[in-house]
């Protein structure tokens, strides 16, 4: 365990600077979406972790449908399928811009920070342009160097999927 | 290409949009039928008019005064049970100036308000609101002219509902015709009943609606459109290429049309796949045991091993694969559709099997799925293709007509049924 870590023990979600540095990763988080550094992008996530999109009324996936809903080992083979080029809804790749605001640290315990932050990606591919909107939800665990994020659940704040699809990372 | 191409600038008829030449195995759609305003308002006069549509699963209304609310076929709808426990079909829409009476998608209560000036209706669609004398005559409270508009007609069968808007049409029974059968193998699934899973997804796509009715039952494009899904089997231990002998393609009667063949995949009733883990291998055999006591071992393996695509003209798709979808899709104009797809599963499922179903279902389904999105893009290409039609006219669907003998799955038989049905009703000879 190293310095950084070590200071991550005694976080508390009023610590002065915190949500700035949460910002600073969330922003790492976004920059390598938008550059589709994809695999850089999974290594962000702990063993373990979790990453769901859940429908607009219903939050347990093992009792309802969500639209993604992956442990750790499908994530990451969300990500390699994501490489190939017979990812045939991101061939050519399109081109994506993350927008993050209102970041909020909404608890932290044990050096795990549960943070909220609204969401705008913006997709462009072929003439058109996708937009999605939200509320992602973090458990980011600062106890580690690099920190990890050990759950992402994006909740939707739109009535359907308009875009249709959701092959980029939102 | 030497077919006959009629000239791309002179009007087409419905007709001539589906040229079938059996001696020489060709079989060719008009690229128009996909793009035409005039097309889909002939579909909506000719198909969404007269044929049956889904409307929702008995579960999704289980209790007395649970209410649904859904686009279908271009109307809104309120799908509901009354206090008595009787299936409704309303078109929401208020018979004193036509707002939507009801706007939650879904709820249970004992009456429906309109919020614009206050008429309300038992949930049995009576007209219930008592005015002060002098405003209303008795034809409101008794002559039924206030009450809502049922759908003309309303039918299930093995707890799927369909309505259809002319009056005349032939019993929902008959129509179904074949497709019952198959119904029939996702139905029997459940010991008790089967039930819709959460509420479902609903998404666009930017393409013609009958793409879509073309694809759920396309298993030509399987291994060029979905290989990243195969390899995804195949990296987490799940593909398994053992199993029963594939069963090909059956027409079903009206357009209705199925494939049938062995699963490459695990399917929660009941194939186990190495990658669920053993504890799970005991309570998949378990469920496939239970389907070969009550089914005998033909039938009870042919529900547990092999998967089913079906198609229920027009627009109805139960595709019994690594979980059961039922999807519908209506077109909002020729170049876009909105499809809502459900999870189905068996009521009593046990819990670790219900999540095994989801987990299923969402790593090929659905718009975040690693399948599903791949056929999107293939649908919105086609549609993006059909801009050249005016040189380059026609679809070609003839794969397999020269086979001797039963078609084969990755034939395109079966879209040949649904665009012979097509022709019929379009031509108002169905």
């Amino acid at each position: 365990m190293n310095a950084d870590a070590n200071l991550s023990q005694g976080l508390s979600k009023d610590d002065p600077g915190l949500r700035a540095r949460i910002e600073d990763f969330l922003y790492l988080e976004a920059d390598l979406l938008d550059e589709w550094r994809i695999e850089e992008w999974f290594a962000l996530f702990a063993e373990g972790a979790t990453y769901e999109i859940p429908p607009t009324d219903e939050t347990d996936p093992a009792t309802s449908l969500f639209y993604i809903a992956d442990d750790y080992v499908r994530l990451r083979e969300r990500v390699v399928r994501l490489t190939k080029k017979e990812a045939h809804s991101e061939f050519p790749r399109s081109q994506q811009r993350h927008m993050i605001s209102t970041v909020r640290i909404t608890g932290v315990s044990d050096g795990v920070a549960d943070v909220s932050c609204n969401f705008v990606p913006y997709r462009a591919k072929r003439g058109v342009v996708d937009t999605y909107y939200g509320k992602h939800l973090y458990c980011i665990d600062c106890t580690t160097s690099p920190w990890k994020i050990r759950s992402k659940r994006s909740v939707l704040g739109m009535d359907m999927l308009y875009p249709g699809k959701l092959t980029i990372i939102i | 290409m030497d077919i006959t191409v009629p000239n791309p600038g002179l009007p087409l008829t419905c007709s001539d949009m589906v040229v079938e030449d059996r001696p020489r195995h060709l079989f060719r759609v008009a690229r128009r039928a996909f793009t035409d305003e005039q097309v889909l308002e002939q579909e909506r006069r000719q198909i969404f008019d007269r044929c049956w549509l889904y409307l929702g699963h008995s579960s999704e209304i289980r209790n007395n005064c649970d209410f649904v609310t859904r686009a279908v076929g271009g109307r809104e709808l309120i799908f509901n049970r009354d206090r008595g426990g009787a299936v409704h079909a309303f078109l929401n829409t208020c018979p004193h100036r036509g707002s939507m009476v009801v706007r939650e998608k879904r709820g249970n209560a004992l009456s429906f308000r309109c919020f614009y000036h206050g008429w309300s209706f038992n949930v049995n669609g009576r007209f219930a609101s008592r005015f002060e004398e002098g405003n209303y005559g008795k034809e409101h409270y008794g002559g039924g002219c206030a009450d809502l508009t049922q759908v003309p007609r309303l039918e299930s069968y093995r707890d799927f509902w369909f309505v259809n808007f002319d009056r005349n049409a032939v019993p929902l029974d008959d129509y179904l015709a074949g497709a019952k059968e198959y119904i029939d193998l996702v139905a029997d699934q459940a010991e008790v009943e089967m039930e819709i899973v959460g509420s479902g997804q609903q998404y666009i796509i930017n393409a013609n609606w009958k793409l879509l009715a073309e694809n759920s039952i396309d298993a030509f494009h399987g291994f060029p459109v979905h290989s990243t899904y195969f390899d995804y089997l195949q990296n987490i231990g799940s593909l398994r290429s053992d199993g029963f002998k594939a069963r090909g393609m059956s027409s079903l009667g009206n357009g209705h049309a199925v494939i049938e063949y062995a699963s490459p995949w695990g399917r929660p009733i009941a194939r186990w796949v190495p990658s669920w883990g053993e504890d799970k291998r005991e309570l998949v055999e378990r469920i496939r045991q239970g389907l070969i006591q009550r089914y005998g071992e033909e039938r009870g393996l042919r529900i547990a091993e092999t998967s089913r695509n079906m198609v229920i003209f027009p627009n109805l798709v139960i595709n019994d694969i690594m979980a059961i979808t039922v999807r519908t899709f209506y077109p909002d104009a020729a170049n876009r559709m909105t499809v809502s797809a459900w999870a189905l599963g068996a009521r009593d499922e046990d819990h670790e099997l219900r999540k095994l179903r989801l987990f299923n279902f969402l790593e090929f389904l659905g718009p975040g799925g690693f399948a599903t999105p791949d056929d999107q893009e293939a649908l919105e290409n086609c549609q993006r293709g059909y801009r050249n039609q005016r040189e380059a006219a026609w679809n070609d669907i003839s794969k397999g007509m020269p086979r001797v003998g039963p078609p084969n799955n990755d034939d395109e038989e079966q879209m040949r049924c649904f665009w012979r049905q097509w022709r019929q009703r379009m031509t108002g000879a169905a």
